[in-house]
């Protein structure tokens, strides 16, 4: 029987991932499953159902999305707040401020141009 | 001169020295956190794709647009496939490290079948889709859609062939360390995979009407 | 069968392309068979080729991008005597769809295949021997980097003798690179080179953060890593991050080529600016890809060559971090005149603005650092010097450009043109050479010729301002870029005055040819038996040199900043040989052909795509894919260096050393 030990060295540093046993085996799935399936199903039932204010249901999407996000972060890669995490986390911590400017900065750029400039569609119209 | 009286042994279980002096990492570690990076760069990839898909999603050019052509009962199935594959990936995880040949081939082969349905109904999806006259070439709104919902898709393709060369690796080669790091590899891929699509679901199929 | 190739794509009527490719495949041939003539063609199989060593790549980065360097700056001249020449309604002698073409080729090969392999080549060779490890985090995806970047630029060069290049500029905006407006295969080269050579950077980017994060010696934390680490640190993380955004803005490009997408069409939607804004959140992180390895390169040289540790340290690392956080959020500066409103350019100008107070913490950190030290005026500080003087200037012309309305009428002008090269000539370019000297007995064990390492250096400075200079002037003028030619004849003297610029920034080049035959040539008589020609401080001047494939017998253990310094000062490097320990055998990575063959089948895959000739991109890919499988079913990944042959080694350092 080779020794569980996996991702996690001597030297007290761990990688995404590893260390199933150690951190929370089968039961962190069970819960992270659980959890997802939770926050799948009230996406599905704020988008569909009429209960909910209208102009609030974008955010609540936005929010139960990121619920999930962080869900499967932690039950699913064993990403934790330690210090034996702090280059997994400050990596994600990137990653996020990365996906953050580029989604947001084109969106923003790009409605400013919209707004500012002739729409493609006006400009082709007016050449004829 | 020589390098050699500068040289010490190295220091071990020593918790007193942080964690950023006890030299270098072992191999595990520098595979997983490798690959963590790789998945945040895949990610950043999707961002753009997001982006795109976010500028173009009202350009529909006078053809359909998201709420008449998407089918959210088919995606809360396709969601509830990847979901599952990514939990049945996670006991695989745990089969892998209890070196258990026998479990882990068990819940990679659902693992296997849960994101090969996955895919086949987003390939219904896509082939209805083309058949309604709604293919990628009709509109900017809908290249940005199959391009990121495809390329997610093709991640999963590339994912289920990977998921086959590792059953046939620790087939052949057996549980050896470098075998052991690549199935672990695979796990985050798998459950990264799952990540990406939350973002899919939200912002493409529910969020559609709301651009 | 062959797509659209055929014999039409031969430049038989051209004489200009049909001249230069036949040189090329001529030279290309004559070392082939020199390689096969000499019988060394063993050798640089095994030893090089194959090889996963960092050094190794290292230096083959460094060949790439010097031999890439010679074709990139032929196409600078070819530009600089055409608008010598085309003035008042002269033509030139160069068509447009040929000027066009080498404008585009230039940008393309000095950024991708000359800068980019260049300071990746450095920071290969350096990395790991100032962190004190054997190699880099994965030294086979290394070999794999290296051999894309290869066949992204062999692509490019395949260009010039079948079919054509992209005649769009070097970014190949559209519409205009969509199929409608170029319907040539010149964009569909630069498209799948680019995609080949970017994901050999990927991966190059996650194996350095890798490495520098999880790979150092015992006592080599944080605060004690050599400064060309910390910012290659930067320079890596922002490959991660910026390049994955490249590699999706070209695929989108390639969908509407290829399967008649509309991401950027101007018909059904499409939004041509958004590729604009895409391939800029890409290409401003970029430009601190480049330069901030060159700024770690100066902070080691002027360290070492002014004989004192560098002033402000912790200021250098924080301006290091700093830059490479805001370097993502002021993209837009690249498009202020495409039409957004007064508060998002204000916006994004001012971000710019703030990015050169941490660069000017970085000048003042280099001049205090000088100030009152022993200054050697060694080439590779001569170089660091020409670069705080001349980028400077280039960063304060940036911070002009910065200013929104002032844009509006610099934009696009020749002003901008000589802002950039001004930065990266200045910048990066002097860094790669004070590096390249500067680590150069390190990799091959003599010095490089200081003689004609000056006389470069002043050619290349006096050059650069000659050739730029003028061109400040002439977009103030109202000269825009790209011009074939020009109707003013007042421009025209201010022209031939780059071109003399240019010709002697050529005389530059040449003498740095001309230094390394010298050197090789008199090589015995410049050797390095010491393995610290310089006095320098970091640990790679603790090696050999050449360092010998494990770098180091036994990990050094690492106690403050200047790590190697300390430990001359304290003697400990003294006492060697009184006590000789035991030693260990060490294990390294087993050489592997995976990098070259899967690199080989992406040229093929790369080709026959640019062509359309689908069943061989098929061949290409299943190639590719064929190479990566057999590699993974390989189980002797590692071979074993005997106890013996590292005493041997020792023993044979302390004889040279006491010799």
């Amino acid at each position: 029987m080779p020794e569980p030990r996996q991702a996690q060295d001597v030297r007290g540093d761990h990688a995404p991932g590893g260390a199933q046993t150690s951190r929370g085996g089968v039961r962190a799935y069970l819960a992270g499953l659980g959890f997802a399936i939770v926050l799948t199903l009230a996406s599905f039932w704020v988008a569909g159902t009429h209960t909910v204010w209208g102009p609030a249901v974008p955010i609540l999407l936005a929010a139960l999305a990121i619920g999930q996000m962080g869900v499967h972060v932690v039950f699913f890669f064993h990403i934790s707040s330690g210090p034996d995490d702090t280059n997994n986390f400050l990596a994600l911590a990137f990653g996020i401020f990365v996906v953050g400017l580029v989604v947001f900065g084109s969106m923003l750029i790009m409605a400013n141009l919209d707004a500012n400039m002739m729409p493609m569609e006006h400009a082709l119209q007016t050449q004829h | 001169m020589s390098v050699v009286d500068a040289l010490t042994t190295p220091v071990d279980g020593d918790t007193n020295i942080p964690l950023s002096e006890r030299g270098p990492a072992a191999i595990e570690v520098v595979v997983g956190f490798g690959f963590w990076l790789f998945l945040l760069s895949d990610v950043v990839i999707f961002s753009a794709l997001f982006a795109a898909y976010a500028v173009l999603a009202d350009r529909t050019a006078g053809g359909p647009d998201g709420l008449h052509l998407f089918n959210r009962g088919l995606v809360l199935i396709e969601t509830g496939c990847l979901l599952f594959s990514s939990f049945t990936c996670g006991l695989c995880s745990i089969a892998i490290e209890r070196r258990s040949a026998a479990a882990t081939y068990f819940w990679a082969a659902i693992t296997f079948a849960f994101g090969a349905a996955f895919l086949g109904l987003e390939l219904s999806e896509f082939l209805r889709m083309g058949s309604e006259g709604a293919g990628p070439t009709r509109s900017a709104f809908l290249s940005a859609f199959f391009t990121l919902v495809g390329t997610h898709g093709l991640h999963v393709t590339l994912g289920l062939c990977w998921l086959a060369v590792m059953m046939a690796q620790v087939a052949t080669l057996g549980f050896r360390p470098v075998v052991v790091r690549r199935l672990l590899c695979f796990t985050l891929f798998w459950h990264a995979l799952d990540i990406v699509w939350i973002g899919v679901f939200t912002i493409v199929y529910l969020g559609a009407g709301y651009a | 069968m062959l797509g659209k190739l055929s014999w039409d794509a031969l430049p038989l009527d051209q004489p200009i392309p049909m001249a230069a490719s036949v040189l090329m495949i001529v030279a290309i041939a004559a070392v082939l068979v020199t390689i096969v003539l000499k019988g060394w063609w063993p050798y640089l199989w095994r030893e090089w080729i194959t090889s996963v060593d960092h050094k190794r790549i290292g230096v083959m980065y460094a060949v790439l991008a010097l031999v890439m360097l010679l074709r990139g700056f032929t196409d600078a001249m070819m530009m600089r005597t055409q608008q010598a020449v085309a003035a008042a309604g002269a033509q030139g002698y160069l068509p447009p769809e040929h000027f066009d073409q080498i404008f585009s080729a230039h940008g393309t090969i000095m950024i991708f295949f000359v800068a980019m392999p260049f300071m990746i080549g450095l920071m290969n060779f350096v990395v790991p021997l100032q962190l004190g490890v054997r190699d880099v985090a994965f030294p086979t995806l290394n070999s794999v980097s290296f051999w894309l970047t290869a066949a992204g630029a062999l692509l490019v060069n395949m260009s010039l003798a079948v079919g054509e290049f992209a005649k769009t500029g070097w970014l190949v905006y559209p519409p205009l690179s969509e199929l409608a407006f170029s319907p040539g295969v010149g964009v569909d080269y630069y498209l799948w080179a680019l995609q080949i050579s970017g994901a050999g950077s990927l991966m190059t980017g996650i194996n350095f953060t890798t490495t520098i994060l999880k790979l150092r010696a015992p006592g080599m934390g944080y605060g004690r890593m050599p400064v060309f680490c910390w910012t290659a640190l930067a320079s890596n993380l922002l490959i991660v991050a910026a390049f994955p955004i490249l590699t999706a803005t070209l695929a989108m490009l390639l969908l509407d080529r290829y399967l008649g997408f509309h991401f950027f069409t101007n018909a059904a939607g499409g939004n041509a600016m958004m590729y604009v804004n895409l391939i800029w959140a890409w290409g401003h992180p970029e430009v601190y890809i480049l330069v901030l390895p060159a700024f770690g390169v100066y902070s080691a040289v002027i360290s070492t060559f002014a004989g004192k540790p560098l002033f402000g340290y912790r200021s250098m690392i924080v301006a290091t971090m700093a830059i490479c956080m805001l370097s993502f959020m002021v993209w837009l500066h690249h498009f202020f005149t495409m039409g957004a409103g007064a508060d998002v350019n204000g916006f994004f100008g001012i971000m710019t603005m703030i990015i050169a107070v941490p660069t000017g913490v970085k000048v003042f950190n280099w001049l205090f650092t000088l100030y009152g030290g022993r200054v050697r005026f060694a080439s590779p500080l001569l170089w660091s010097l020409g670069f705080i003087c001349t980028f400077v200037i280039g960063g304060m012309t940036g911070v002009l450009l910065a200013v929104p309305p002032a844009d509006f009428v610099l934009h696009n002008s020749l002003f901008l043109v000589a802002h950039f090269h001004n930065v990266i000539i200045g910048g990066v370019l002097f860094g790669a050479f004070a590096g390249y000297t500067y680590w150069f007995p390190k990799a091959f064990g003599f010095t490089l010729d200081e003689r004609w390492g000056k006389a470069a250096f002043w050619c290349w400075l006096v050059g650069f301002y000659l050739a730029f200079m003028p061109l400040y002037a002439l977009g103030l003028m109202g000269a825009t870029r790209r011009m074939q030619h020009y109707p003013e004849a007042d421009w025209q003297p201010l022209f031939v005055i780059a071109l003399v610029g240019a010709l002697v920034i050529l005389a530059g080049i040449a003498c740095i040819v001309l230094q390394l035959v010298v050197s090789v040539r008199t090589r015995e008589s410049r050797r390095d038996r010491t393995g610290d020609p310089w006095d320098g401080r970091t640990l790679e001047w603790s090696t050999p040199s050449p360092p010998p494939a494990w770098n180091f017998s036994v990990l050094p253990q690492v106690q403050g900043a200047d790590a190697y310094w300390h430990m001359k000062q304290d003697g400990r490097e003294q006492s060697g040989g009184r006590t000789p320990p035991r030693w260990q055998p060490i294990v390294l990575p087993r050489s592997t052909p995976v990098g070259f063959f899967v690199s080989f089948f992406s040229v093929i895959a790369g080709f026959s795509l640019v062509w359309h000739i689908w069943w061989l991109a098929i061949v290409g890919l299943a190639g590719m894919a064929a190479a990566a499988l057999t590699h993974a079913w390989r189980i002797h990944s590692e071979i074993e260096i005997p106890a013996a042959e590292i005493a041997r080694a020792e023993q044979a350092r302390r004889r040279e050393v006491s010799s």
